[in-house]
């Protein structure tokens, strides 16, 4: 085994082999610019991007010309909120979205109401998925937008985004979903979901970080968007800048690969990740479950573990790459907003591991980090106050602590 | 933001990891923080003859709140209780080069001295501010 072992797929992943090797000519030999049209070097590049962009769209299946490429999903995402709100403010001044996005869609979210645009924040069912008729029953006639992501970060839940698509559709309303962590992972197919806009990025799935995509609808309806980005046009007007042909190369590639490998992989990874799963609650009792147990990303997995916080638990399995919703491990000091948004109290919130499977993790490591984390829990609980009271017939919830 | 090796040290090998008898009239027993936040220090003292002779801790927290209440307990034994009072966190931040947004688990580790030291102090008679109180069910 390789230490340390990463563990962490939802914050990156490494770039695949295969994906290096194919970005490495257009460093050095092809270096091109794809929108030099007279020469060689620009025809080299131009073809590259445009073979990328067939690669990308078969995984999503739409169109390669509906896709714009931009530095990373939360551009994609700013480039969606922002430009759609520009684009028909006529039209309306009302978005809907949900409590537990990701900061790339919340923080452009509240820019935006800075700016006299209205967001209703939807919340989520105990087990983290947005209920389809709060949706609909939030729609007003100023609705222009509906944001929901297609997958959490950090409880893998998965939204039943078909259902939204379709009440979207129903009510004229563009719907644009954040596929950051579901595309390459879980099937995605824009036009039987009802999708008008997606954000999703290369580093997720084994590309190389700095590239994403926002991909617009070109029909059923046309989507139109102001560019926030302006400096010669690119990518049909919609968002300007020298495109990073080595980087683009990678993510046709890796998408290719998630195509090609996504049904035997996201099962390897599930069976993994309920191995991992009863490894540990098996051999310790107050654990628990954060997020929907079976609408859930195949390597994903969220556990508190009751009287434990989460930063010192990180320390003691330092040799294995987690994350975890403890404010401690935050730059803000807050827990978890995702948990909170569950209802789960801060308490478990700062004892909460996320735990992300990935294509190179082996059952070894598994095993190992199985192992490792039983031990941690058990050292820390003996270090703990609150196991002490707990395992004293203390009822935690009525003692009155002198916070400071 | 790599964690500093004293407080590697402090986690891998707690000193004084452990509880006194509670209801020992010279153990004096301080608990501060809250679930809620992330941390919660518990933190004991036994006293002889005005002097602390045994200290022990257990922590609810990061690495640097563990380190930090296990650095109080290790300054703890010895000192007589007026000594102990004097113990400020701004000690145990340059101590374990805490940097500052790890400040506050030394705020609290003073504040469990300063409970554990009002507790005591109340059994043996003096008036003080109480801690945590505990209902059991």
């Amino acid at each position: 085994m390789k230490f340390p072992i990463f563990m962490d797929n939802h914050s990156t992943t490494p770039v695949d082999p295969r994906v290096l090797e194919r970005m490495l000519p257009y460093f050095t030999e092809k270096f091109g610019n794809a929108a030099s049209r007279n020469h060689q070097f620009g025809w080299e590049a131009e073809e590259a991007v445009e073979n990328a962009r067939k690669q990308i769209a078969k995984l999503i299946h739409c169109d390669a010309k509906e896709l714009v490429f931009t530095s990373g999903a939360t551009e994609s995402d700013n480039l969606a909120l922002k430009g759609v709100v520009e684009m028909y403010r006529e039209k309306g001044d009302h978005i809907i979205t949900c409590m537990t996005e990701h900061r790339a869609v919340l923080d452009p979210c509240k820019a935006l109401e800075k700016r006299g645009i209205k967001v209703t924040y939807l919340p989520v069912e105990k087990d983290g998925r947005v209920n389809p008729d709060e949706v609909r029953k939030a729609i007003t006639d100023k609705t222009i937008l509906i944001s929901i992501m297609l997958a959490n970060n950090e409880i893998g839940t998965i939204h039943p985004t078909a259902e939204i698509g379709k009440i979207a559709k129903e009510k004229g309303i563009l719907f644009h979903c954040d596929a950051t962590q579901g595309v390459g992972k879980i099937p995605v197919d824009v036009n039987q979901m009802g999708i008008d806009l997606m954000s999703f990025t290369a580093h997720k799935i084994y590309g190389p970080k700095g590239v994403g995509v926002l991909y617009v609808r070109k029909k059923g309806p046309r989507v139109r968007l102001v560019p926030q980005i302006d400096g010669g046009g690119h990518e049909r007007g919609m968002r300007s800048g020298t495109l990073p042909v080595p980087l683009i190369v990678g993510f046709g590639k890796a998408c290719e690969l998630c195509e090609q490998e996504m049904e035997t992989e996201s099962k390897r990874l599930g069976a993994l990740r309920d191995r991992l799963q009863a490894q540990i609650m098996e051999h310790m009792d107050e654990c628990y479950l954060n997020g929907h147990p079976t609408e859930r990303l195949p390597h994903n997995l969220n556990i508190s573990f009751a009287y434990v916080e989460g930063e010192a638990l990180l320390m003691g399995v330092k040799e294995i790459a987690l994350s975890s919703g403890s404010a401690c491990t935050s730059a803000t000091l807050e827990p978890s907003y995702v948990l909170r948004a569950l209802g789960v109290g801060s308490d478990l919130a700062h004892s909460s591991i996320r735990f992300g499977l990935g294509r190179f993790t082996t059952q070894e490591e598994v095993d190992y980090t199985a192992k490792r984390m039983v031990e941690a829990v058990t050292r820390l609980r003996e270090m703990s106050p609150l196991y002490e009271m707990a395992k004293e017939g203390i009822d935690l919830k009525s003692v009155q602590w002198a916070a400071h | 933001m790599a964690y500093s090796e004293k407080v590697i040290e402090h986690y891998n090998n707690p000193r004084n990891m452990g509880s006194l008898p509670k209801d020992d009239k010279q153990v004096g027993t301080g608990i501060v923080g809250a679930p809620e936040c992330g941390d919660v220090m518990k933190l004991q003292i036994k006293v002889e003859n005005d002097v602390i002779v045994d200290a022990k801790f257990k922590t609810f927290g990061c690495g640097s709140a563990i380190a930090s209440s296990s650095l109080a307990t290790e300054w703890l034994k010895g000192r007589t209780v007026e000594e102990a009072g004097q113990i400020k966190n701004t000690d145990i931040v340059n101590e374990l080069h805490l940097p500052p947004v790890k400040i506050h688990c030394s705020v609290l580790a003073e504040d469990a001295i300063k409970a554990a030291l009002a507790d005591y102090k109340k059994k043996a008679g003096a008036e003080a501010p109480a801690a945590a109180t505990v209902e059991t069910k």
